[in-house]
C-alpha cells in the first residue's frame, strides 16, 4: 500500500471553491425572488415603483468600494500592510455608507406611500434590496474581523487566501447589486 | 517532506488537522466538549446527525401512529391520548386541529430532519472524507456550524409542539393562503411562524453542509482518486449536494415572502380573501407563485432524499455479492440525468392548479423521462447481484429491499406523472402510497442498509444480527402491508389528509382495511424501536470489530484504523490505483483500491 501526501488536482483552494459554490447558491435565491417578481407583475392591480435617487448614490458607493477592495488586495499581495489596512477601512466605511443610503432610500419610498399595503413592485423592492443589504452587512462584519486581525493579530499571516475570498465576495455583492438595480430600473418601473 | 505535509495541513484547515506524526502520538489535547459536542471531526458530526435524526424519526413515527389510530378507529376513544395531549385529544379522540398538526409535523420532520439531515448529513459526513481519502472536510468549522444550525432548527420545531395553539398545521407544503392567515385556524398562529423560522435555520444548515460536501469531493481527493475512481456513494452525495445548494435557496426565498405576508401585511401570495365574513385588504397576490417556489425545491428534495440511498445501495450490493458493480458509468450517467431532470419536473405537483394544459404536457414528458435513468439503475442493481456470491448481511437485505420498494413505488409514479390520470388520483391515498414507498420507505431502507454496513466503522462494534434480521423482515413485510392497500383506496377516490371518512358510504368498505393498516403501523413502529435499542446497545455492548476490513471491501475507509482518530489515517494517506469495484477478479475475492495494478492483471473497467 503506497502512501501519499498529494491530493488530486489541487488547482483552487477549497475555501475559495466553497465560496464560488455559495455564490451559485445565493444567486439561486435572488433568481427565485426576481422570477417571483416577474410572475407576480402579471397579476391584477400591479403597481410599478420608481426608485429614489438615493439608490443611485448606493450604486456609486458600491462601485467605488469594489475598487478600494481591489486596492486592499493588491497592497496585501505586495506586503504593503499600511496601505492594506487603509483600503480595508475605506471599503468597510463605504459598505456601511451603502447600507445607510439603502435605509434612507427605504424611508423616502415609505413616505411616498410605497408600503406593504396593496400590490406592487415596492413590496418586492423592500424584500430583495433588504436581503441584499443583509449580505453587504455580512461582508462588512467580515471586513471588521479582518481589520481587527491585521491591527491586533499577534500571528503574522501572509497567506492571501482570506483576503482574496473577502474580495471575491465583495465583488459578488457589488455585481449582485448592479443586477438588482438594473432589474428594478427596467422591469420594476413597469410599462 | 515536511513542506509537503505543511501544504496538506494548510489545505485542510491547519489548526485541526495536525501533522500526521503528531496525530499518531495524540498530540493535541481534546476535552469532552471538543470531542463529542462542538466537534469538528467529520465522523463525530456524522454521528451527531445520525443520532439527532433517530430522535426525530421516533417523534415523526410516533405522530404517524397517532393519526393512524384516528384513521383506523375513528369511533374509538383512547383515554391515554387525553392524558398526554389534554384538550388536543378531548375525550380520548384526536381533535381536527391536532390531527392536521400531527400530519404536518410528521411530513416535515421525516422529509427534512430525518431523510435529508439524518441521511445525507450522516453519510455524506462520514463517507466523503473517508472514501475520497481526506483528513476532514474542506471546512471543518462550517461543518460543525451545519450540525448546530440543524440542532437549532430542531429546537425551534420541537418548541412549536408545546405552543398553546399547537404546531403548524398547513401540511408539510405549507400552502398559502391557509398558511398565510392567522385567522384561518389555531395551527396557523405561532406554530406556523415557528415552522418557517425552523425551516430557514434548516436551510442554512443544509447549505453549509452541501457547500462543504461539494468542495471536499472536488478538491480534497487523495492522489490517484480521479473522479471516475470514486465509489458510487460519493457520486450520489455529490449530486445530492448540488441539488440542495441550488434548490434550497429558492425555498428560502419562498419562505421569506410567506413570513412577510404573515407578519407585515404584504400580498405576495394573497388576493381577494374573505375570512369569517371579514374582507381582507390584500390584493394582487398569487398563491400559485408559492407553489412554484416550493416545488422548485420540493421536487429536487425528493432526489436529495433518494440519491444517497441509491449510492449506498450500489456500494453495499457490490461488496456483498462479491461482484463489480454492473455499469459504473451508466450508474453515473443515470445519477446525472436524474439530477438534471429533478429541476425540470416541479410542475407535475401542480397539474390541477389550473396549469396551462400544454405546459402540463411538457412536464408530463419530462417526468416520464425520469423512468429511463431509474430503470437503468434498477437494471444495474439486479445485474450486480445476478449470479453473485451474495452474503445476506442485514445491510444486503435492506439494500435488496430498497430495490424492491424502488421498483414498486416507481411504477406508480408513471401513473401519477400523467396529467390526465392525475386529475383522478391527485390528493388521494394513491399519492400517499406512491411517495411513501418510493421516497420514504425506500430511502429509509437505504439508510438502514448504510447504518448496518458502516456501523463497524462508526463505533468499532457490530450491531446485533438477530435483532437486525427481525427488524428487516417485519419492516419489509409491514411496509407493503401498510402502503399497498392505500393504492386501492386511492383508486377508489379516498382523499388524503381527511380526519374521518365515515360520512362517505362508498368509503365504508375500507374501514377494516384501515384498521389493518393501523395495526401493522403499530407493529412496524415497535420494530423500529427495537432497531433503536439495538443501535444504542451495540454502541456500548456490541461485538467488537477485530479486523480492519470486516466486509472485505475495496474502498479507502477500511484502510483506516478500526477506531480512527481525527485525521483518519495514522501516517500518510494511502494512494489510490484503481476503481473501487474489483471484486472477484483474476481469481481474487477483492482487490483494494490502494493496490497498484500489476502487469499481468486482466483488463477490466
Amino acid at each position: 500500500m503506497s502512501m501519499t501526501n498529494k491530493t488530486e488536482q489541487k488547482r483552487m483552494h477549497p475555501h475559495k471553491f466553497t465560496l464560488w459554490v455559495a455564490i451559485g447558491s445565493l444567486l439561486m435565491m435572488f433568481a427565485g425572488l426576481t422570477s417571483a417578481f416577474i410572475v407576480k407583475s402579471n397579476q391584477v392591480n400591479w403597481k410599478p415603483v420608481t426608485m429614489p435617487v438615493w439608490f443611485t448614490a448606493s450604486t456609486i458607493l458600491m462601485l467605488i468600494s469594489s475598487g478600494t477592495m481591489q486596492l486592499a488586495l493588491k497592497s496585501f499581495r505586495e506586503r504593503v500592510m499600511r496601505n492594506y489596512r487603509l483600503w480595508m477601512l475605506v471599503t468597510l466605511l463605504l459598505g456601511v455608507a451603502f447600507v445607510a443610503s439603502q435605509w434612507i432610500g427605504f424611508q423616502e419610498l415609505w413616505s411616498k406611500q410605497v408600503t406593504f399595503q396593496g400590490a406592487g413592485a415596492g413590496q418586492f423592492l423592500y424584500v430583495i434590496f433588504g436581503l441584499h443589504a443583509l449580505h453587504v452587512l455580512a461582508g462588512v462584519i467580515v471586513l471588521i474581523i479582518m481589520a481587527i486581525r491585521s491591527f491586533a493579530g499577534a500571528v503574522k499571516n501572509y497567506s492571501p487566501v482570506p483576503v482574496e475570498i473577502a474580495a471575491t465576495y465583495w465583488h459578488f455583492v457589488d455585481l449582485l447589486w448592479i443586477y438588482l438595480f438594473v432589474f428594478f430600473l427596467v422591469v420594476g418601473s413597469g410599462q | 517532506m515536511s513542506e509537503v505535509l505543511n501544504q496538506q495541513a494548510a489545505v485542510t484547515d491547519g489548526a485541526h488537522v495536525a501533522h500526521p506524526h503528531e496525530q499518531a502520538h495524540e498530540h493535541h489535547h481534546e476535552t469532552f466538549v471538543s470531542k463529542y459536542i462542538f466537534s469538528m471531526d467529520h465522523k463525530t458530526i456524522g454521528k451527531q446527525f445520525l443520532i439527532t435524526g433517530i430522535v426525530w424519526a421516533i417523534i415523526g413515527g410516533l405522530f404517524s401512529v397517532l393519526f393512524r389510530l384516528q384513521l383506523g378507529y375513528p369511533e374509538e376513544s383512547f383515554p391515554i391520548l387525553e392524558t398526554f395531549f389534554g384538550e388536543w385529544a378531548k375525550g380520548g379522540q384526536i381533535q381536527p386541529e391536532f390531527y392536521y398538526g400531527l400530519v404536518t409535523i410528521h411530513g416535515t420532520v421525516l422529509v427534512f430532519f430525518v431523510l435529508t439531515a439524518g441521511l445525507s448529513g450522516t453519510f455524506a459526513n462520514l463517507l466523503i472524507p473517508l472514501q475520497v481519502g481526506a483528513r476532514d472536510m474542506a471546512s471543518p468549522f462550517m461543518n460543525m456550524l451545519s450540525y448546530w444550525f440543524f440542532f437549532l432548527a430542531g429546537v425551534v420545531m420541537l418548541s412549536s409542539i408545546f405552543v398553546h395553539t399547537g404546531p403548524a398545521s398547513g401540511g408539510w407544503t405549507m400552502y398559502p393562503p391557509l398558511s398565510a392567515l392567522r385567522q384561518a385556524g389555531d395551527g396557523q398562529k405561532l406554530g406556523a411562524d415557528l415552522w418557517l423560522v425552523s425551516m430557514a435555520l434548516f436551510i442554512i444548515s443544509s447549505l453549509l453542509g452541501g457547500l462543504n460536501y461539494i468542495a471536499t469531493i472536488l478538491n480534497m481527493r487523495t492522489k490517484g482518486m480521479s473522479m471516475t475512481r470514486m465509489p458510487l456513494p460519493i457520486w450520489a452525495m455529490f449530486f445530492t449536494a448540488i441539488l440542495g445548494v441550488l434548490s434550497f435557496p429558492v425555498l428560502l426565498s419562498g419562505a421569506i415572502l410567506l413570513l412577510f405576508d404573515r407578519n407585515l401585511g404584504t400580498s405576495f401570495y394573497l388576493s381577494d380573501i374573505v375570512v369569517n365574513g371579514e374582507i381582507l385588504p390584500n390584493e394582487g397576490g398569487s398563491a400559485i407563485l408559492y407553489q412554484h417556489l416550493f416545488w422548485f425545491l420540493g421536487h429536487p428534495e425528493v432526489y436529495i432524499i433518494l440519491l444517497p440511498a441509491m449510492g449506498m445501495v450500489s456500494e453495499i450490493l457490490s461488496v456483498n455479492s462479491r461482484k463489480p458493480i454492473f455499469g459504473y458509468m451508466a450508474m453515473l450517467g443515470s445519477l446525472f440525468a436524474i439530477a438534471i431532470l429533478a429541476f425540470l419536473v416541479w410542475a407535475h405537483h401542480m397539474f390541477v392548479t389550473g396549469l396551462n394544459p400544454f405546459l402540463g404536457s411538457v412536464f408530463v414528458l419530462l417526468t416520464l423521462l425520469i423512468a429511463v435513468p431509474s430503470a437503468i439503475k434498477v437494471f444495474n442493481w439486479l445485474t450486480t447481484i445476478w449470479r453473485g456470491n451474495i452474503r445476506f448481511t442485514p445491510a444486503t437485505l435492506f439494500a435488496i429491499g430498497f430495490v424492491s420498494l424502488f421498483i414498486s413505488g416507481g411504477l406508480t409514479g408513471i401513473f401519477l406523472g400523467n396529467s390526465t390520470i392525475d386529475i383522478h388520483l391527485h390528493d388521494t391515498m394513491f399519492v400517499v402510497a406512491h411517495f411513501h414507498i418510493v421516497m420514504g420507505v425506500a430511502s429509509f431502507f437505504g439508510m438502514f442498509a448504510g447504518v448496518y454496513h458502516w456501523f463497524p466503522k462508526m463505533f468499532g462494534r457490530y450491531l446485533n444480527n438477530t435483532m437486525a434480521y427481525m427488524h428487516f423482515w417485519v419492516t419489509m413485510i409491514g411496509s407493503y402491508l401498510i402502503f399497498w392497500p392505500m393504492h386501492y383506496q386511492g383508486l377508489a377516490g379516498v382523499p388524503r389528509r381527511y380526519l374521518d371518512k365515515r360520512g362517505w358510504v362508498s368509503f365504508n368498505d375500507f374501514a377494516d382495511l384501515d384498521k389493518m393498516i393501523t395495526v401493522v403501523s403499530i407493529v412496524v413502529f415497535a420494530v423500529q424501536l427495537l432497531f433503536v435499542f439495538n443501535f444504542f446497545y451495540s454502541i456500548f455492548k456490541g461485538r467488537k470489530v477485530r479486523t480492519q476490513n470486516p466486509w472485505g471491501a475495496n474502498t479507502l475507509e477500511w484502510t483506516t484504523p478500526i477506531n480512527p482518530g481525527h485525521g483518519n489515517w495514522e501516517g500518510d494517506i494511502p494512494e489510490v490505483h484503481r476503481w473501487p469495484y474489483d471484486y472477484g477478479k483474476d481469481g481474487r475475492e477483492f482487490i483494494p483500491q490502494t493496490e497498484p495494478v500489476s502487469a499481468q492483471e486482466s483488463k477490466s473497467h
